[in-house]
């Protein structure tokens, strides 16, 4: 038999006893439908914390921190305290509910770490805490990071700050603009706003700024306005007056910028490079999979519901078919009789149980994509309002495609029982039975 | 001499040990090319079996049986496949069609099995629905049809293929006598105008005389010699 006359055969036949038929393929429509979905919402999740990534920070800026052989994981609280070592200080580090041992740097750290190529700047990252920003009136809590290397935060409006410059910029979160008192995004651009800082001592100064952009609201990391070199040295200068010089020159982390073309490989090995040198550089990628991992592994719980579904569904092929072949031994019988070789009744009873496959997770991944539109709408305008630009689900054309194959593929796995038991059957056999 | 289908000393025991059963015994028998041969015994004397060893849908437990003066156990499984697809007609007393599938589409099952062309099909299958008088029918459901019909259906089906031997189980074993002889006139004058070799199972006398020789079986032995 041609392929085409074996596919019509087999339609024809899986149609013929119409209830079974169904039920089976509503079984793998809902294991199909809910592996669509957990991957969609990964997905959907993953690709809008890509996007979102940059408002953790610029993406080619190593954050770098001495390694302290005496805090690696949990053991460390009961494990001994390390020797004294005139060359390392210590500072205490809250981190959840435990207190992290993190050892401090200071200038000669900064220029190891410059020496290795591929850095083109180290640059300590200090801890500013403004008191407050004041637009037009009033005053509002800010949380103030410095930004390194390129913004790489989406823009509402204006652009990021430049580092270059010899004037203070800042760029700000967007729910900020309206308690700023300006009425739009653009608006803000140019306009100068005041940032209040207490010095050690405890004398409360103020600076100005221009507003350059406005950063849209991430869903990761937190609201923080970003400044420029020249802004976060003033009031950094402004908050350590009064401070022991020792204190102020120790840092417990280095921002390091590297090349932003720099492909995966070459941070490995600078972040390799880096270790054997005694320091633990991350960047914001690497942070990333941290979250991506937890996600992962839930999406993993949740697909598991999926196999469980696929996996009953495919005993329902093994039966189905296996019905199919007892009710039709005339007919098998008569096609070999006929001259049918057994190889292509297999080929016959597998593309019958492969295209039971194929209709139901065509269907389940057709209708989990409907539902996922519906959805996305739904909490784009609800749930999701703050969320500018998040599909809660995504389907890429790959994962369709994947999840339709690989069901095929389990479906002909499934059916390959019973077609070995349809192609050897005896015609003999076959034309006694009545 | 020359044959289209004969056997050598073929014995086919059913079950082993004391459960042993010798439907047939040292048959040795030679069907010349063309020929009309009517197989006829009591119920359960082995006509059946023998017919089935004769177009190679069972194997004998010893002894050969000879495809045009070739040993057919040398024959591969592509071998018979093509054999029984494009040699062999076969019309049962059961009918075995499709009774869901339209008459057409039954008749032309061997050519689909064949990888004959769509266009092809059709147009053969129109042409041996008309030689049964049936082409009015062709898109009618089977299972539709009378039990005369249905047997000529069959009879379309085996002649699809232009075979050179037709075997037939019984073919007007369950029809009534009128539609019966109907479907032996078909069988006979296609034996006659086109040469096809007719070996027949029948209980019908009738038809056993029109037959140019009789195989008789008694407890699954040849009462005659099997040559001519
Ligand atoms: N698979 C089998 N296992 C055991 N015995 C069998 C088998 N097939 C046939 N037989 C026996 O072989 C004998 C011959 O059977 P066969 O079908 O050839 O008879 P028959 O002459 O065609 O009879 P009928 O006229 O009733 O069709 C019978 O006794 C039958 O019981
Ligand atoms: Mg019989």
């Amino acid at each position: 038999m041609k392929f085409i006359d074996l596919l019509h055969t087999a339609s024809s036949s899986m149609l013929r006893s119409k209830a079974r038929t169904i039920l089976t393929i509503i079984a793998i429509f809902i294991g199909a439908t809910t592996i669509t979905l957990t991957n969609g919402i990964g997905t959907g999740i993953k690709s809008y914390l890509n996007k979102q990534i940059g408002n953790l920070g610029a993406t080619n800026v190593l954050t770098i921190q001495l390694t302290n052989p005496s805090s690696s994981g949990p053991k460390s609280a009961s494990s001994a305290p390390a020797p004294y070592n005139s060359n390392q200080r210590v500072a205490a580090i809250s981190g959840g509910r435990n207190f992290e041992q993190q050892l401090l740097m200071s200038a000669k750290n900064i220029n190891t770490i410059k020496a290795n190529p591929g850095i083109l700047s180290a640059v300590p990252a200090r801890a500013i805490s403004p008191d407050y920003i004041m637009g037009l009136s009033g005053k509002y809590q800010l949380s103030l990071a410095q930004q390194f290397g390129a913004t790489s935060a989406q823009m509402l409006a204006g652009g990021g700050v430049n580092n270059n410059s010899s004037e203070n910029q800042i760029t700000i979160p967007g729910n900020y603009v309206s308690s700023l008192g300006y009425s739009s995004n653009q608006a803000i651009i140019g306009k100068t706003v005041t940032i209040g800082i207490t010095s050690a001592e405890g004398i409360q100064s103020t600076v100005t700024t221009t507003v350059v952009g406005v950063q849209q609201i991430a869903v990761i990391g937190s609201a923080s306005a970003y400044a420029n070199t020249s802004l976060a040295n003033q009031l950094y200068n402004i908050q350590s007056t009064g401070l022991p010089a020792a204190t102020v020159n120790s840092y417990t982390t280095v921002a390091a910028t590297f090349p932003s073309n720099f492909t995966p490989a070459q941070i490995t090995s600078l972040e390799n490079r880096l270790k054997t040198e005694g320091y633990t550089g991350q960047t914001v990628k690497d942070r990333e999979n941290t979250v991506f991992t937890a996600l992962n592994v839930i999406i993993i719980v949740f697909d598991m519901f999926g196999v469980i579904a696929l996996l009953a569904a495919s005993f329902g092929i093994v039966n189905t078919l296996l019905m199919s072949v007892q009710e039709r031994t005339k007919e098998i019988g008569l096609m070999k009789a006929l001259g049918m070789s057994p190889r292509r009744i297999f080929t016959l009873f597998s593309i019958e149980a492969v295209l039971i496959g194929f209709w139901g997770s065509a269907l389940g991944v057709g209708f989990a994509a409907l539902l996922g539109k519906v959805i996305n709408t739904i909490g784009q305008n609800g749930f999701l309002k703050d969320f500018k630009g998040l599909s809660l689900l995504t389907f890429p054309i790959t994962t369709i495609v994947a999840v339709i194959v690989g069901i095929m593929l389990i479906a002909f796995l499934a059916g390959t029982l019973p077609a070995i038991r349809a192609s050897k059957k005896d015609p003999i056999e076959a034309l006694r039975y009545e | 001499m020359n044959s289209v289908v004969a056997t050598k000393n073929v014995s086919k025991t059913y079950g082993k040990g004391e459960a042993a059963f010798s439907a047939l015994e040292n048959v040795s028998l030679s069907i010349a090319p063309g020929e009309s041969v009517a197989v006829v015994g009591k119920s359960g004397s082995g006509k059946s079996t023998l017919m089935h060893i004769l177009a190679l849908l069972d194997k004998p437990t010893n002894g050969t049986v000879l495809v045009d003066n070739q040993d057919a156990s040398s024959l591969n499984g592509r071998q018979l496949d093509v054999l029984r697809n494009k040699r062999y007609g076969f019309v049962f007393q059961q009918f075995f069609l499709n009774e869901k599938d339209t008459v057409l589409n039954n008749v032309i099952l061997p050519l689909k099995i064949g990888r004959v062309g769509r266009k092809e099909r059709l147009e053969r299958g129109m042409k041996v629905l008309k030689a049964v008088e049936l082409e009015e029918k062709a898109t009618s459901r089977a299972g539709t049809l009378s039990g005369g019909q249905k047997q000529r259906v069959c009879i379309a089906r085996a002649l699809i293929n232009n075979p050179g031997v037709i075997f037939a189980d019984e073919p007007t074993g369950n029809l009534d006598s009128h539609t019966g002889k109907t479907v032996e006139d078909l069988l006979f004058r296609l034996n006659k105008e086109q040469g096809i070799t007719l070996i027949i199972v029948t209980h019908d006398p009738d038809i056993a005389q029109r037959c140019k020789r009789q195989l008789h079986i008694i407890d699954g032995r040849l009462t005659n010699k099997g040559n001519i």
